[in-house]
């Protein structure tokens, strides 16, 4: 298989003298026996829905729980008035990320990326640099299909459930690929998009998977800001020329290795972490009454 | 390995990828096994699905697919709603299975004209899903391929005739099990093929000596 390591991707994109977003292209074509144009047009659509899953968000949606909803549209109120200290692109970054993660846990249209939990890390880096005209369609297809090869790879050498691994198989894999994106979307070549989903995966290690109740909601959407600006800091370091020193396939074995040590506690099971706490624990109690 | 659009994918509704879109084809894998719309369902659900199912919209996601929705389809928070309307029936209880996946329904429908299927899928993770149980008979298929399910008589040859129609029409297969209830009884041949089954096809192999019926899934569309 083509997509088994970030090397072997290295080596393609070396000997065939294609950029990284084309060897991952190739694979699709290969994988599903399509056209270049099918291919393409299903990245378009995926695209366009994600687009819509941030145009489409709504502050006074809930979530069946309750407990989500509104903090989107809370931090997008907070940075209209010019105030927030992490500047124009990140509070657009974390109001999408919210945004996404608060439309997913009520139901609405997403795409998962790599997980329907994390869904909201790619777009909240893609789609205000979209919308301020800082990347058009095509490069943004390019670096999608580039974040399509990184999660590819993860999937393949490690984990990207956090039933399997735990909350950085998922927040951590979409920072990963969201990280990947970034820097191939600015030029940086494959050597700096293997260095910034290094980092990427490295700064969520051992981040453990603790829903409240089981569901997508608390600490999940939030967990959404925490990967899309880890990705963002990780793609300008490694386009300032900042290198991973622990090379990115041991670090995605590695990531792989800490999910399935973690215990069956952390793993998506609600019986660890933020669930286990007594407001966890309240919340689950409340959600069995509801059950009748 | 998982196509990229399995990683940058599937869109869908959310909350979750296992417990909403796997829970979405499991519902709409029934109703195409079942081969007409459903009136009536009861649904089973154990392990995570019968624990957090309802704050993931499990149960809502499992009557979408019943009534033929697609795992994107923004209806599936009001499928209750829906299946009033449509005609569909249902009920859900919690199963009691001996070593199933965690994320397993067990469905039992009925179409309009008495016909009835009895299904235990599981959702296996980030949308896809595997049927385990047919009517009783253990199997495992995907739906991540066309899939054509025959039941036919326990005689020789009859696996023969069946992949000689489908090598004629240029079909290949990509997995397939055989399993039977008892020598010379009833028997299940299950196919998954690279290539979609034309009617046509299908019409050729139901037509083979023995063969009692045939089910065809074909794989959910780009």
């Amino acid at each position: 298989m083509a997509l088994d390591s970030m090397e072997e991707i290295f080596e393609k994109i070396e000997r065939e003298k294609k950029p990284f977003w084309k060897v991952v292209q190739d694979t699709d074509i290969e994988e599903r026996q399509v056209t270049a144009e099918a291919s393409k047009e299903k990245m378009q659509a995926t695209w366009k829905a994600m687009l819509e899953s941030v145009e489409t968000y709504q502050g006074q949606r809930r979530s069946l729980s309750g407990l989500v909803g509104g903090d989107g549209e809370r931090m997008r109120a907070y940075a209209a008035k010019g105030e927030t200290l992490c500047g124009e692109y990140l509070q657009e970054v974390i109001t999408t990320a919210l945004c996404v993660g608060e439309s997913n846990a009520c139901m609405r249209k997403i795409v998962a990326a790599p997980t329907a939990g994390a869904c909201g890390v790619l777009p909240a880096v893609l789609v205000p640099l979209y919308q301020a005209g800082r990347a058009d369609e095509e490069e943004i297809l390019k670096a999608l299909y580039v974040s399509a090869g990184i999660g590819a790879v993860v999937s393949y050498r490690a984990c990207i459930a956090g039933a399997s691994g735990g909350c950085q198989a998922e927040i951590g894999t979409a920072s990963a690929m969201a990280a990947g994106a970034l820097t191939a979307l600015r030029g940086g070549d494959a050597q700096k998009i293997g260095h910034a989903v290094a980092m990427a995966l490295k700064n969520l290690m051992g981040l453990i998977c603790d829903p409240v109740a089981g569901l997508v909601e608390v600490p999940c959407v939030k967990r959404n800001v925490v990967g899309a600006v880890n990705a963002v800091s990780c793609a300008d370091m490694a386009l300032a020329g900042i290198t991973s020193r622990v090379p990115v396939d041991q670090v995605i074995d590695c990531m792989g290795d800490v999910g399935g040590r973690l215990p069956v506690e952390f793993r998506e099971t609600a019986l660890g972490g933020l669930a286990a706490t007594p407001f966890g624990q309240s919340v689950k109690e409340e959600m069995q009454k509801k059950r009748t | 390995m998982l196509d990229i659009f399995d990683i940058l994918g599937p869109v869908m509704v959310g909350p979750s990828s296992s417990h909403t879109a796997g829970a979405v084809r499991i519902g709409r894998m029934a109703r195409t096994l079942l081969g007409k719309p459903p009136v009536k369902a009861e649904i089973g659900l154990y392990g995570s699905f019968a624990e957090t199912g309802q704050g993931h919209g499990t149960d809502r996601a499992l009557v979408a697919g019943l009534l033929g929705l697609r795992p994107d389809n923004l209806d599936i928070p009001r499928s209750f709603d829906l299946a009033a309307e449509r005609g569909l029936s249902f009920s859900f209880y919690t199963a009691r299975l001996r070593e199933a996946h965690p994320n397993t329904a067990v469905l039992t429908v009925e179409d309009a004209d008495g016909g009835k299927l009895v299904m235990q899928a599981a959702s296996t993770g980030g949308g896809r899903i595997r049927v385990d149980k047919l009517n009783g008979v253990d199997v495992s298929f995907t739906g991540g391929f066309n899939t054509l399910i025959i039941r036919h008589l326990d005689i020789e040859g009859e696996v023969a005739e069946v992949t000689r129609e489908l090598s004629n029409a240029k079909i290949n297969i990509a997995n397939m099990n055989l399993c039977r209830s008892r020598r010379g009884g009833d028997a299940l041949m299950v196919i998954e093929t690279d290539q979609r089954v034309p009617p046509v096809v299908r019409i050729l192999i139901k037509e083979l000596k023995d063969i009692r019926d045939i089910t065809y899934y074909e794989k959910e569309g780009d």
